[in-house]
């Protein structure tokens, strides 16, 4: 207790803003007041759970699972996953788990009984929108990589390119208008917080930095590829998807929201062949390659360098890597998403060598580019990813950017 | 899309194998109806506010008035604070069992019946 009178709601409040804060457009589903309370209650149960919950999982790992596998074993863990295999056997880790699971399922329940409902309007929307402008290139053709249709990444049924019928959206739609309830508004109204944050980087650090075109590989709706179009009207930015459902909506936001110099392409950033050699200054990527495969991986980074012309610049944004200075505890914290979350290259990505990684795919040590980055919101409405000092474990909007500029 | 598909469909099973971390599944899938309880009425409590609210201000009631609501600053933060109030009330047990395991000198009533006693 601080002693401190209680000064009434205004003035104690600390969490997510409330939903209706959340940017609109052309086809942005409809949400009845029940639809968006349901994913107010989401937002603060994540909340609730990396600020209230962890803690007392912390706790029981110093004072109960770790004193006990060094009681069993005569020595301290070795690595992160004898660590979470001993955390699974404590209640308090149980118990957050099985939370966290349930508000990633609650949350896809909601977002797709609010978008199935009315999937055929949004179709009608996305249509109607993206009508003889020519920013939309499907391959229904194209196939989809094992590590897209193994497993759903995040819990979310049918993935990023499951189309119900001719025309759907309703997977882009249930993307967009949820991700609020596990972000807890820390990616700002339009969920553009990441993309806002590279062009923020690339403004401070690459001033003289003028690209003509730019790539952004895993597009999805393009919450990180529009706010690069908008900070760079004169450049042409083409984004990638393999999802279909993901791309129209994508287009048809894009469309709506006035941003013109974007064109989104269904393909598989393992393949650019339809792109010629050194043809685009700035490929970037946004919380894409956790959701990879290491052959993925190794063939986009290849195929990233390749059309990349001189002097141009490939930026990776992840969440970080697990550096031999993060504790084994934090690790496997982290670790949670990759086998309990449907994303399972998280684990194997956070710790191999990126930067041997991008020296394999042809780029020089010396070309390498490291650094932190935060999403950058609306401080007035927004909590600020910067200012958080909750923990919660690869959702903070607080990431690492691996990358590299071509000599010229 | 018919309202039964989308009622079939919004609660489909992600592909993959579904982890469970309890010892016994009959505990989580009690957990799992509980917290879409804990869920829902929330939701409720959210909208009785909203017409107690539009109530007050207008004197009558306009159902379309609650689907265009918006709170302001103060009231969205009145919101908050109670959902952060009633999620700390409903996740009791997890904050009482943190305490537990730090707790000194805990003793079982029934035992400190039986050392009253002799």
């Amino acid at each position: 207790m601080t002693g401190r009178v209680n000064e009434g709601p205004i003035q104690a409040y600390d969490g997510p803003p409330d939903y209706r804060k959340v940017g609109r457009h052309g086809v942005f589903p409809e949400m009845s007041h029940d639809e968006i309370e349901r994913l107010n209650v989401l937002a603060q149960l994540n909340r609730h759970l990396s600020t209230r919950v962890i803690p007392g999982v912390k706790q029981a790992y110093e004072t109960r699972v770790l004193p006990a596998f060094e009681k069993a074993n005569g020595r301290a863990p070795e690595d992160r996953h004898e660590v979470r295999k001993a955390l699974l056997k404590d209640p308090a880790y149980q118990t957050w788990s099985a939370l966290r699971r349930l508000t990633m399922e609650q949350r896809q329940q909601a977002g797709r009984w609010t978008t199935l409902r009315q999937a055929e309007e949004l179709a009608a929307k996305a249509a109607a929108l993206n009508a003889g402008r020519d920013r939309l290139e499907l391959d229904p053709a194209l196939p989809i990589p094992r590590y897209v249709s193994a497993v759903d990444h995040h819990c979310m049924p049918g993935s990023y390119h499951v189309e119900r019928f001719e025309g759907d959206v309703s997977g882009g739609a249930n993307y967009d208008h949820g991700g609020f309830a596990t972000t807890g508004g820390l990616l700002g109204r339009f969920s553009d917080g990441g993309g806002q944050a590279v062009v923020r980087w690339v403004q401070r650090r690459l001033p003289d930095f003028k690209p003509r075109r730019i790539l952004d590989i895993g597009a999805t709706v393009g919450h990180s590829a529009l706010p690069i179009a908008q900070a760079f009207p004169d450049a042409e930015v083409v984004a990638i998807d393999v999802g279909g459902p993901m791309l129209r909506y994508a287009a048809a936001r894009a469309a709506s929201l006035g941003v013109e110099n974007i064109r989104f392409v269904q393909a598989d950033g393992a393949d650019l062949s339809r792109f010629e050699s050194e043809s685009f200054d700035w490929v970037q990527t946004t919380m894409f390659l956790h959701e990879l495969s290491l052959a993925s991986m190794k063939a986009i980074f290849a195929e990233s360098r390749r059309v990349l012309a001189p002097g141009g610049v490939v930026l990776h944004v992840e969440q970080p890597q697990y550096a031999p200075t993060m504790p084994l505890f934090e690790q496997a914290m982290r670790d949670w998403d990759a086998f309990y979350n449907n994303e399972p290259f998280w684990s194997t990505l956070h710790e191999i060598d990126l930067d041997a990684r991008m020296v394999e795919a042809g780029f020089k040590a010396e070309e390498l580019i490291h650094d932190g980055v935060t999403a950058v919101v609306d401080r007035e409405v927004f909590p600020d990813a910067a200012d958080d000092d909750s923990e919660d474990y690869g959702r903070k909007a607080a990431w690492r950017v691996i990358g590299a500029r071509k000599s010229q | 899309m018919s309202i039964a598909d989308a009622l079939a469909d919004a609660g489909a099973k992600p592909a993959g194998k579904r982890p469970y971390f309890f010892a016994n599944p009959e505990v989580e899938r009690v957990l799992a109806v509980t917290m879409a309880v804990v869920q829902e009425l929330a939701v409720t409590r959210a909208r009785l506010d909203t017409l107690e609210r539009v109530l007050e201000a207008q004197g009558g009631l306009d159902r379309a008035q609650i689907e265009r609501f918006e709170p302001g600053a103060e009231a969205a933060a009145e919101r908050g604070l109670w959902l952060q109030e009633y999620l700390s009330r409903v996740l009791r047990i997890v904050q009482q069992e943190a305490e537990a395991a730090t707790a000194t000198g805990d003793v079982a009533s029934e035992d400190v019946a039986v050392e009253l006693r002799d």
